[in-house]
């Protein structure tokens, strides 16, 4: 069997086993490694993606669940950076070992969609699903409100 | 395919091929494994490549796994070589001990102890000025003109009468010419790179998702490999029944090797899947009756019964407080943790036609190709080492075991296998951060300040398992900030080796937190003894130590000691030396559901030259938060051998709700550089001891300082 659904606007099929966690199949099968493994039972967001625009755990979401769906990696932000969050993350050289940023990046810009204006709070309920073990959590927050305020702009 | 120009070599730095192992693979992401030269490439010495498209890729002989070195080590020697710090590749280097060997840990080619930045300071200007020299030979040559007439900036040597060449240009005639034996470095007051806040090179990489890590890695043909192990570290495979998992889909064989039962297979999820089927018999071995409780008990007998190594004595201290009527005793403990990098252990190795490739996120690349080639039997020569960026290290990738794996499961089918071990098997089957039981005494004087004080720090060696120190031997990574600045008149320090049976790693810091816990949780509560301030009374035994007592002042300072908090919230202080820096601490907390919540710290300190003072901040702010998992949550238990934390769920790291306020005062110095990757992480712990002291009237010895340890203290 196979599953269909939208990658980052293009349509593609997978093949894996239809209860394969989407984040194997987008790395493994796909080929977009930016999406990251970390924990496998969605303690740790590194593997975050949008489906429909909202931030879910690749490692916890079946294949068969997002047939027909439009899912979004860190590969559906500008290649060059120039998304204000990723403008803000490199002024603000929030990453350390880098590992856990596409899925801090998926969570911030699914919060910025929504929310132009985050207080700490905001901020706090958006990206505490998301651990960085380097500790970057006060720059990600700084450069979150830098994008935010550059994007109300 | 690149060339590497061969020239003679006569002092320490020798040629080294970057693109080591000979295999050039198409990879369009970026990459910190490779040169990336279009051009054909030329190798004045190992720490500058240079092609003739005027491509320059300065060389990394350190790991990147978030301190910074992919930039602070090309940053040093760019400032001698006068190449624009953005304008330069950066490759990680290859195995080679000659040439790229750590000499403050002793020779091996290993990232870890906070010493990139401290071993390369002169090493790579150096390596920089050199090359730079070379290039003005070149030029001096090719031009017939005086050397003293021409000038090096910018990527460009230029000379009278507008004469202009690349580097690019001229570095196939510059690597021809011997390395200078001597040359002349910047004074600091002409640095134009070191000490600016220079924005990292692998950031770009970062925040778009093209940075390669090691599960990252893909070769042509590659297969991937998950594993199996004892619950029991140190367990073997008795017998196993591999019926079930080859019958699943995608599996395309299952390999024994020393540590377990492989299964490989066309996907990992497949191969991990598979692997649930095996039906293994294991001899568990001598770690199956393993029970942290029970292992803190024989720490805590060894402490009495054990051998003390001597660290220091001055005077009498025994006889002092033997005689003394205002005696405090206290005991401090520190628990089993794991490194818990968020990418979990894995590693590429493909072997074909007698050569062995490794790529993947190691702290250790000479470590790596030694064991290897031990494992399979083969040349060290003929093992090839690659470095991607790592997704955290924090020590636990000094160790090679998920290497050996690698190369062992790929030798046995003859394929390139990625090997990806679960966050199970990483929570399960790492080398634990030693326990440790510290015994404390002090003496009271009239005044309230220690005439004497006794210091013992019981715990295991990692030492000893990973370099081979001898028991009999003290292991100076046990005794690290055990010496505190206080002047106190008489003073006995000593350690006791004891394996408490759990195979134990480094872990950031090392024993400067075990022993920056107990020294500055002593102190605090000597100075509650005595009924006097604890900055004050730290302050009046600082006499000596200038930069000790300026740290700790510039912090104070900056966190208000002394005035007024809202109700509910108090503050805690600790400093430390340790790898040459000084840094101390204020933490500011407040108690949520009986549980601590840390609102504030500042932080002072003092590491003499800055290279990236940015970095230098990045690395304070991470390791505060490192250490405050230590602190307040964290801990491995063992039952039967197993351990029993698997996930995040049961060793939760810190997270952005949990995560402080962090104020940072750097002190301008000129001092010799100290290190940085680590010191925040133990001078965070006690500050929160001393604060939760303060607030709660709770003194907790034992870590971690949960909401439990808390209420039962």
């Amino acid at each position: 069997m196979s599953v269909n659904f939208n990658l980052n606007g293009k349509g593609v099929t997978a093949q894996a086993e239809p209860d394969t966690p989407l984040l194997w199949v987008i790395r493994d099968e796909l080929g977009l490694t930016g999406t990251k493994f970390g924990c496998g039972m969605a303690l740790c967001g590194a593997c975050t993606v949008h489906v429909n625009g909202a931030p879910v755990r690749s490692c916890q979401t079946a294949l068969s669940s997002v047939q027909g769906q439009q899912v979004s990696t860190i590969e559906s932000l500008p290649r060059d950076n120039s998304h204000p969050l990723q403008v803000a993350w490199i002024k603000h050289d929030v990453p350390q070992c880098g590992y856990c940023q596409s899925g801090q990046l998926m969570s911030a810009t699914a919060l910025l969609a929504k929310n132009k204006n985050p207080t700490d709070a905001d901020i706090d309920a958006a990206m505490s699903g998301n651990i960085c073990r380097c500790g970057t959590y006060p720059r990600i927050r700084a450069a979150i409100k830098d994008a935010a305020a550059a994007m109300r702009a | 395919m690149n060339t590497i120009a061969q020239s003679s070599r006569r002092d320490f730095i020798k040629t080294a091929a970057v693109v080591s192992g000979g295999l050039l693979v198409g990879f369009s992401v970026p990459s910190a494994r490779q040169a990336q030269a279009a051009g054909t490439l030329y190798t004045p010495n190992a720490w500058v490549h240079i092609a003739d498209d005027n491509t320059i890729t300065l060389i990394s002989a350190r790991s990147e796994m978030g301190q910074g070195v992919y930039t602070s080590m090309p940053m040093l020697i760019a400032e001698e070589l006068n190449v624009d710090i953005r304008k330069i590749k950066v490759a990680i280097a290859p195995p080679d001990q000659k040439a790229y060997g750590n000499a403050l840990l002793g020779g091996p080619q290993l990232t870890g102890g906070s010493t990139s930045v401290r071993d390369g300071w002169d090493k790579l200007r150096i390596g920089g000025a050199q090359v730079r020299e070379m290039l003005l030979s070149a030029a001096a040559s090719k031009w017939n003109v005086e050397r003293g007439e021409l000038l090096a900036e910018n990527g460009m040597v230029s000379g009278p009468n507008g004469l202009r060449a690349t580097y690019g240009e001229l570095a196939e005639a510059a690597s021809k010419l011997p390395v200078p034996e001597k040359v002349t470095l910047k004074d600091p007051s002409q640095f134009r790179i070191i000490g600016k806040r220079t924005p990292r090179l692998d950031t770009p990489a970062k925040t778009n998702g093209t940075a390669e890590f090691g599960i990252d890695v893909k070769l042509p043909g590659m297969v991937y490999a998950a594993l199996e192990q004892c619950p029991v570290i140190g367990g073997t495979v008795k017998s196993f029944d591999a019926t079930k998992a080859k019958s699943m889909p995608g599996v395309i064989t299952v390999v024994q090797i020393p540590d377990g039962v492989a299964v490989v297979a066309d996907s990992w999820w497949r191969a991990n899947q598979a692997r649930k089927q095996l039906a293994i018999v294991w001899d568990e071995g001598a770690g199956a009756k393993l029970n942290n409780k029970a292992m803190l008990e024989t720490i805590r007998a060894a402490s009495k019964t054990g051998t003390p190594m001597p660290i220091k004595k001055t005077g009498d201290a025994e006889a002092v407080i033997a005689a003394s009527s205002r005696v405090v005793r206290r005991e401090y403990v520190s628990q089993l943790l794991s490194h818990s990098p968020l990418e979990p252990m894995n590693f590429t190795a493909s072997y074909a036609n007698g050569k062995m490739l490794l790529i993947g996120p190691t702290q250790w690349q000479d470590g790596a190709q030694g064991a290897v080639a031990k494992a399979v039997e083969m040349k060290p020569e003929d093992v090839a080492v690659q470095t991607t960026f790592l997704g955290g290290g924090f020590g636990r990738r000094i160790d090679l075991d998920f290497i050996v794996q690698a190369a062992q499961i790929s030798k046995a089918v003859g394929k390139p296998v990625k090997l990806v071990w679960s966050r199970e098997d990483d929570m399960t089957h790492d080398f634990y951060r030693p326990q440790s039981v510290h015994q404390m005494a002090a003496a009271l004087g009239a005044d309230g300040k220690p005439t004497a004080m006794t210091f013992r720090m019981t715990s295991q060696s990692v030492t000893g398992r990973v370099f081979g120190l001898p028991a009999a031997v003290q292991d100076p990574l046990m005794t690290e900030a055990a010496l505190a600045p206080y002047a106190i008149p008489a003073m006995t320090h000593d350690v006791i080796k004891h394996d408490a049976g759990l195979r134990v790693g480094y872990w950031r810091s090392v024993s400067h937190l075990l022993n920056a816990f107990a020294n500055e949780s002593f102190v605090d509560e000597l100075a509650k003894e005595a009924g006097q301030d604890p900055y004050a009374y730290r302050m009046a035994m600082l006499g000596s130590q200038p930069r000790f007592a300026h740290v700790l002042k510039l912090a104070a300072d900056k966190a208000g000691w002394g005035t007024p908090l809202p109700a509910g919230r108090a503050r805690g202080i600790a400093l430390m030396e340790g790898y040459d820096t000084y840094m101390a601490q204020v933490a500011e907390i407040s108690m949520v559901d009986g549980a601590v919540k840390v609102h504030r710290v500042t932080v002072a300190a003092d590491l003499g030259r800055m290279v990236n003072p940015d970095t230098v901040e990045a690395q304070i702010q991470s390791s505060i938060v490192f250490g405050m998992g230590a602190a307040l949550m964290q801990q491995i238990t063992l039952e039967n051998g197993r351990v029993q934390q698997t996930n995040f769920h049961q060793f939760p790291l810190v997270r952005m709700n949990e995560s402080p306020t962090i104020d940072i005062l750097l002190v301008e110095s000129t001092e010799k550089p100290g290190g940085i990757g680590e010191p925040a992480t133990a001078v965070i712990v006690p500050a929160i001891a001393n604060a939760v002291a303060t607030l709660t009237g709770k003194r907790v010895r034992q870590l971690p300082m949960t909401a439990e340890a808390i209420r039962a203290a």
